[in-house]
């Protein structure tokens, strides 16, 4: 068959060969992307076997063709997926070739995988690495991220790690996981992102709300995980990383596997699982602080040459312990632990995780698709439905009573439609609107008052950025539009209905009145325009200064309005309030950058002055059947955030490299001219980097973290009644730990096992003089020390 | 193009209708507290059948309104012993739940603690005890001294570690801990 086609061609060209050949075809090679013209890309007549390149400025010229006849051209390119195009010769003929040059891996499916660069060339942002990332592997994200200058963590124990940035945490910190934002009840101070690190490529975070496609409301900022990028290539290929740790005597493994075609076609599969039993501070074992998490991650979808659609399932499953003496009954109970230097609760090892505990379900179902237009740009769907299932576990007066005491499902749905204009690479237009719909649901089997209520609550947003680029100046701008609605079902106690005097202020809201409670319906909505603004100037090839402003407003979270008694798991009273308005943000950024292979470094100052900024703190204690409570109210303030994060970075020789990280926070309630609690205390992290790439590509560092006292706090401390000591006694919760010093140590090599398989052997040790220490930002510090020495080994595999 | 044109408007049409379909749930239930304690109450008979009954009410539980305290009966009077009993209940729920027997049945894990202020002349005595031998006290006596008043507080700990020395080492949960301020008067 191919012979006769063949025949035949030469046939055809035999006659017009008799006929007319003297035409020509030209024209330039194109990068659909960003209209670069690409020289050195190969064209070769098929019919003849003429083979030809384009020149400097990516111009083609094909002489002595035949009129009339189609032919067959095959364009390549070292960096672009190769091509078929036929052309028609009517005289001299005039035709642009198209090609993919900047899709060279499929993560481009990911609406968002080149979001950072284009969103935040003004805004400060910091980035973690594939590298960086698995080097956590056994940790969580929070753990991973602790690592970035002006990032810290607000824990509960070890295994709920939430990321703080530049002081601020929760609903002030927007999580998007491919594309997708995460819907996981992360208003909770002990909610830790629902994500599995393993299933990251990179993670960027932008510290503040310039990120403003992704939200209007990230007061804080915005983390963005993306997924790995998979290349076009008829490959299969895998990975495997098995960690081991010796603090918590468990460990995880996680594996990739992917397949990829020349055709577009992919699907890849990645799963992990970690399991740890109770961990240990340096003098005693944490009394169930096990955890064990299985994640599941399948993605498939094809990428043709200017459209691509995937769909994607993932599934966050953990179980994790809370440390068991840190639940306490009573506000004497807490006195009790706090003035004792061990934990109340020391058991013997064990992997069993008993309540006080959390189970929790993260499941994402997505599929996105975008399609890409010459001369215009790209234009991005995606639909997404997430659903969390929360569980917590507390300890019952009745023990046979395994009924967790906390039952949430929360499901959204989501629609984004984006657009991208490309079609001049000098300028960056992106515009976009999303929707969404979400229902919470607290299951009342528990027989415990719900914490959150019931509620459905729709957002829209719609935004537009743009940037231009104009020799060494970059401007950018951006604003957006969010409504957000909230309808909500919620029983309040009639005695705090009416202590509150909202039975004067909101009447209209009672649906139904069961004596001791009411049922009443609050309906919230809320306009919040935000808006950025920044410049970027290259000074020369080395230094660069970013300025950035950012105004961003939150609508306040569930927890904030409706709560209205016992947080079990705080042993506290917490009190929300209806009457909440949003928050507002102004933030400005500033960079400077100095970037050169020697030297290179980055000092990013900042200023946030926030209104109607919702805090909570104490304000009292309340009279129960079990004693005094103190009780946490929330309240709206004015308050200031100033800091400075620092990353500097030497490179003393070919081998040594000394990488320093300062951060600093400084936060005020300028309301009452008090600090701001849970502030992160100033830190700084030194590491000195030995690396020889010639031997096994050996990599071994040492690391100093120095974590200074945090000095401002408010004096939030009160005083209650021990009825064993007949005498008030203060409960000290305001004064922070000590500073301390951990030094942690990782060498890594990487072997060739065959010339497909590489295995690289990483031994880490963490807190290497098991020094004993506490985290003003851990929870569980008013019970116990946090974690003692961690020795992890760890195994990777490419195959 | 238009394929994709036509893909988007059905997801989003689709996006539509789930949301609206999810808004027909049924108004929540009510939850009573199956876990609350609101009333404690300490009975007090003496051999000649005087009784006295000391009772702390909190109805809203965490609720902002604090726990009503009564003594009611005739006065507790000196030199005299008492049989005891404590018995919890919530009455958040109808009929109320009577939590003594719960506490009772897991009686291991559980232990009532009788502390008099150092000025009130009372001691007391457990008068039942768990599976293992160990104090329970929901049954108890109080015998009085001599005349004199002050602060009575029952504790109940869940979970304490039992034996103990008394509330400072048994550690545990508190469910319970009520203060009555009592006078010891004059046969």
């Amino acid at each position: 068959m191919k012979f006769f086609v063949i025949l035949c061609t030469f046939m055809c060209c035999g006659n017009a060969i008799a006929q007319d050949c003297t035409y020509s075809l030209t024209g330039y090679v194109i990068d659909l992307h960003d209209q670069e013209t690409l020289a050195d890309a190969t064209l070769s007549i098929e019919e003849g076997g003429r083979v030809i390149q384009t020149d400097a400025k990516g111009k083609y010229t094909f002489k002595n063709l035949c009129q009339g006849t189609t032919y067959s051209i095959r364009v390549s390119h070292p960096s672009c997926d190769a091509e078929n195009i036929k052309v028609t010769i009517n005289g001299d003929t005039e035709r642009t070739i198209y090609m993919e040059h900047h899709l060279e891996e499929l993560g481009e499916v990911s609406i968002t995988a080149e979001a950072p660069k284009n969103a935040g060339k003004t805004a400060v942002e910091s980035s973690l690495s594939t590298e960086d990332i698995q080097a956590n592997s056994a940790g969580s994200l929070g753990d991973a991220l602790n690592q970035l200058s002006g990032v810290s963590s607000l824990n509960t124990g070890n295994t709920v790690v939430k990321p703080v940035i530049q002081g601020l945490h929760s609903s002030r910190v927007v999580l998007i996981t491919d594309g997708t934002r995460l819907q996981d009840q992360e208003w909770g101070v002990e909610h830790a992102p629902n994500v599995d690190l393993n299933n990251a490529g990179s993670i960027a975070v932008i510290k503040g709300a310039a990120g403003l496609q992704y939200g209007g409301d990230a007061v804080g900022g915005t983390i963005i995980v993306n997924p790995r990028r998979i290349p076009i290539s008829d490959s299969l290929y895998g990975e495997t990383l098995i960690t081991g740790v010796s603090n918590g005597r468990g460990g995880s493994i996680t594996s990739t596997l992917v397949k990829s075609y020349n055709s577009g076609w992919y699907g890849s599969f990645q799963g992990t699982l970690k399991r740890f039993g109770d961990f240990e501070a340096p003098n005693y074992i944490l009394s169930n602080t096990g955890a064990f998490e299985r994640d599941v991650a399948v993605r498939i979808g094809v990428n043709k040459y200017s459209y691509g659609v995937e769909a994607s399932y993932t599934l966050y499953n953990n179980e994790l312990g809370i440390l068991r003496a840190s639940h306490v009954g009573s506000a004497a109970d807490l006195a009790n632990a706090l003035n004792s230097n061990t934990p109340q609760v020391i058991e013997d090892f064990t992997y069993t995780i008993n309540p006080p505990k959390q189970e929790i379900k993260h499941q994402t179902a997505k599929l996105n698709a975008y399609k890409r237009f010459n001369d215009i740009g790209k234009l991005s769907f995606q639909y997404d439905y997430q659903q969390n299932n929360r569980l917590e576990f507390d300890i019952r007066r009745d023990s046979e009573d395994v009924r967790p005491s906390i039952d949430l499902e929360l499901r959204t749905h989501s629609a984004t439609l984006d657009f991208d204009y490309t079609a001049d690479n000098s300028v960056v237009v992106k515009a976009g609107i999303v929707g969404r719909s979400q229902t919470n649901f607290p299951d009342p089997s528990t027989g415990i008052r719900r914490l959150i209520p019931d509620y459905d609550r729709t957002d829209f947003g719609v935004y537009a950025l743009a940037a231009k680029t104009l020799d060494a100046w970059t401007l950018e701008g951006g604003v957006r539009y969010d409504y957000n609605y909230i309808n909500a079902e919620k029983f309040y106690r009639t005695s705090f209905w009416e202590a509150r005097g909202y039975d004067v202020l909101f009447p209209e809201l009672v649906v139904e009145d069961f004596g001791s409670q009411l049922l009443t319906n609050p309906e919230f909505t809320y306009h919040n325009v935000s808006a950025t603004a920044g410049a970027g100037y290259d000074f020369n090839d080395t230094y660069s200064l970013t300025l950035n402003y950012a105004l961003s407003n939150r609508a306040p979270n569930p927890s904030e309005l409706f709560s209205d008694g016992l947080h079990q798991s705080a042993s506290r009273i917490e009190l929300g309030d209806i009457r909440f308005d949003k928050e507002t943000s102004n933030k400005v950024s500033v960079a400077l950058s100095r970037k050169r292979t020697n030297w290179s470094f980055t000092i990013a100052p900042f200023a946030n002055y926030i209104s109607d900024f919702i805090l909570i703190e104490p304000t009292g204690s309340q009279q129960t059947l079990r004693g005094n409570f103190p009780v946490w109210e929330y309240r709206q303030t004015d308050a200031r955030l100033l800091g400075v994060d620092v990353d500097n970075t030497f490179r003393v020789s070919e081998h040594i490299e000394i990488a320093n990280q300062l951060s600093i926070v400084k936060g005020q309630d300028t309301t009452r001219d008090l600090p701001l609690i849970n502030m992160p205390p100033v830190n700084t992290t030194n590491r000195v980097t030995y690396t020889n790439e010639k031997w096994h590509h050996l990599k071994v560092w040492v690391e100093s973290q120095y974590v200074f006292r945090q000095n401002e706090f408010p004096d939030t401390n009160f005083e209650i009644f021990i009825v064993e000591a007949d005498q008030n006694v203060l409960v000290d919760v305001s004064t922070p730990p000590d500073a301390y010093h951990l030094i942690n140590l990782r060498g890594q090599l990487d072997f060739d096992v065959s010339n497909r398989s590489t295995l690289e052997i990483a031994l880490a040790v963490n807190n290497l003089f098991d020094t004993s220490y506490r985290n003003y930002l851990n929870r569980q510090r008013f019970f116990a020390d946090d974690l003692g020495r961690n020795v992890s080994l760890q195994l990777k595999v490419n195959y | 193009m238009k394929t994709i044109n036509t893909y988007i408007i059905a997801l989003i049409t689709g996006m539509i209708a789930i949301s609206c379909s999810s808004d027909d749930d049924n108004t929540p239930q009510v939850i009573n507290e199956d876990e609350v304690i609101t009333t404690v109450r300490i009975q007090l008979a003496n051999s000649i059948g005087l009784t006295t009954t000391l009772e702390s009410v909190d109805a809203d539980g965490d609720g902002p309104n604090p726990p009503v305290f009564s003594i009611t009966g005739e006065p507790i009077i000196e030199n005299t012993e008492y049989v005891g009993s404590v018995t919890f209940f919530n009455e958040t729920v109808t009929p109320a739940e009577n939590v003594t027997l719960e506490v009772i049945e897991e009686s291991n894990e559980h232990q009532v603690f009788f502390t008099p202020a150092s000025g009130l002349n009372v001691t007391t005595a457990y008068g039942n005890f768990d599976d293992n031998g160990n104090p329970l006290g929901t049954a108890f006596t109080l015998t009085t001294g001599e005349v004199s008043g002050g602060n009575f507080t029952v504790t109940l700990r869940h979970e304490p570690t039992k034996p103990n020395t008394g509330l400072a080492d048994a550690g545990g949960d508190t469910d319970v801990e009520v203060t009555f301020g009592i006078s010891v008067v004059i046969q």
